[in-house]
């Protein structure tokens, strides 16, 4: 169907999603990679509204957004179809994508840089969206049932980021304990091809978000004082 | 129970809820609106949308609830595949309407609550800023997308018409409450033009809300909000 490229970074899991989606569909691609602290001109110009990673080129027309461009890429190449395709499960899915980029990214998130008197209310509200998730996996082997799906790929962070974030921010969430449906989907999801085929080394993740742990840690201690 | 068991939780004040209904009306479906307040919350409300606890939600006939008013606009757009189309047809065309409406629901909504309750002028300007930006990018956009015509989606409404028009009465209010003029016909001319054009089409016509019963509710909003945030 032509050509396409992905510009992104290694250590950032939006970007990790759309190489799973583009490998399940076996769609070939060509990877850009993206020095974030000096954007190309590429980027620049594919996404000029946010100037962020991913963005997939297809036939040198830019797609930004890793939701939007996991829809695309669904769309367009037809080979295992990664969202149902009944209109109410596409719902289902759709919505609990966007709790996940909307809650659970930014309820683990905050609780990673919280420290003080905010970390215990941070590590609850982390804590309750991913309870939420916890029942979507219960008795199901993948979000998608019996093969990867959408849902699984946009939760997929959650199998190998999450639990760098939970070191550096020295919090423990995701324990087999606490939610044994999800930590068995995070094992079971990671060792998986394709998936396991396009996952950064964790040194480099852990150097990746430390430095924007550290970053965001300064900018409230600059404001506070 | 009949296919088109249709109730729409939603509000007279929601931008939200005004998609759903705008999408709905376009698709030529019958539909019972149950009005929400947004506090209390009702128990249908609560039980429809547990996680969120918000409106608009769509009960249709057996199926449990549907969430989020773009998702829900896409769900009436495959569901009623009659004409007209609400998303466009082809992939790239689709991603683009969805990217635009990500990018409006991720800067310009919340820099209008930020602008609505920021104390000073100081605190109002990168919030000022950002909503100018927007609306300078959203002119780009129509110009590049409508080809001319009324709207977004070209002769007739489409997702970014309906996800962006929705919130032209909040656009007003916060003018309104803030004492500038954030969309104006010298600096937006197709934006101006095409938020008259959508206030008169016939799905959305006499569901807007008037600016000022809306901007009487914003201001009970901003205190609730400013008390919360303390």
């Amino acid at each position: 169907m032509g050509e396409v490229k992905v510009i992104a970074t290694p250590q950032s899991f939006p970007c990790a999603r759309i190489e799973w989606a583009l490998r399940i569909k076996g769609v070939e691609y060509e990877y850009l990679k993206e020095d974030l602290a000096n954007k190309s001109p590429l980027l620049l110009q594919s996404n000029p509204a946010h100037k962020k990673v991913p963005v997939l080129l297809h036939h040198d027309n830019p797609i930004a957004e890793s939701l939007v461009i996991l829809e695309y890429i669904d769309e367009t190449w037809k080979e295992n179809p990664l969202l149902p395709l009944d209109p109410y499960e596409r719902a289902q899915a759709r919505f609990w994508a966007k709790f996940i980029d909307d809650k659970c990214v930014f309820g683990v998130w905050g609780a990673t840089v919280a420290q003080g008197e905010e970390k215990e209310k941070a590590i609850d509200a982390a804590l309750e969206s991913l309870a939420f998730i916890e029942k979507e996996i219960e008795g199901k082997k993948y979000f998608g049932g019996e093969k990867i799906g959408y849902l699984d790929i946009v939760v997929g962070w959650m199998s190998h980021w999450l639990n760098v974030l939970e070191e550096l921010g020295e919090i423990e969430l995701l324990t087999a304990e606490r939610f044994p449906s999800l930590h068995a989907w995070s094992h079971n999801f990671i060792q998986t091809p394709p998936i396991k085929d396009c996952i950064p080394p964790r040194e480099t993740v852990v150097e990746y978000f430390s430095f924007g742990i550290n970053y965001v840690r300064s900018l409230e201690a600059s404001t506070k004082s | 129970m009949a296919k088109n068991d249709l109730k729409l939780l939603g509000g007279w004040f929601s931008p939200f809820a005004l998609r759903v209904q705008v999408a709905l009306n376009l698709k030529g479906l019958d539909y019972e609106v149950v009005e929400q307040t947004l506090s209390p919350k009702s128990e249908l409300l609560l039980k429809s949308n547990p996680v969120h606890k918000k409106i608009p939600v769509l009960l249709h006939a057996d199926h449990k609830p549907i969430c989020e008013s773009l998702i829900i606009v896409e769900y009436i757009d495959e569901v009623w595949t009659n004409a007209p189309s609400i998303l466009p047809q082809k992939p790239y065309d689709r991603a683009n309407a969805r990217f635009w409406l990500s990018y409006i629901d991720d800067k310009l909504l919340t820099s209008t609550k930020s602008i609505l309750m920021a104390e000073d002028d100081e605190a109002k300007k990168p919030h000022l800023e950002q909503i100018e930006e927007v609306l300078e990018k959203m002119e780009e956009v129509f110009n590049k997308y409508s080809e001319g015509k009324a709207f977004f989606g070209g002769d007739t409404i489409g997702l970014i018409d309906i996800g962006f028009g929705s919130f032209m009465s909040w656009i007003r209010v916060t003018e309104d409450i803030i004492g500038i003029k954030v969309l104006d016909e010298a600096r937006n001319p197709s934006l101006a033009q095409w938020a008259q054009s959508f206030a008169a089409h016939p799905s959305v016509k006499g569901l807007l809300p008037e600016t000022p019963k809306l901007t009487e509710f914003a201001k009970l909003l901003i205190l609730q909000w400013t008390a919360s945030a303390r």
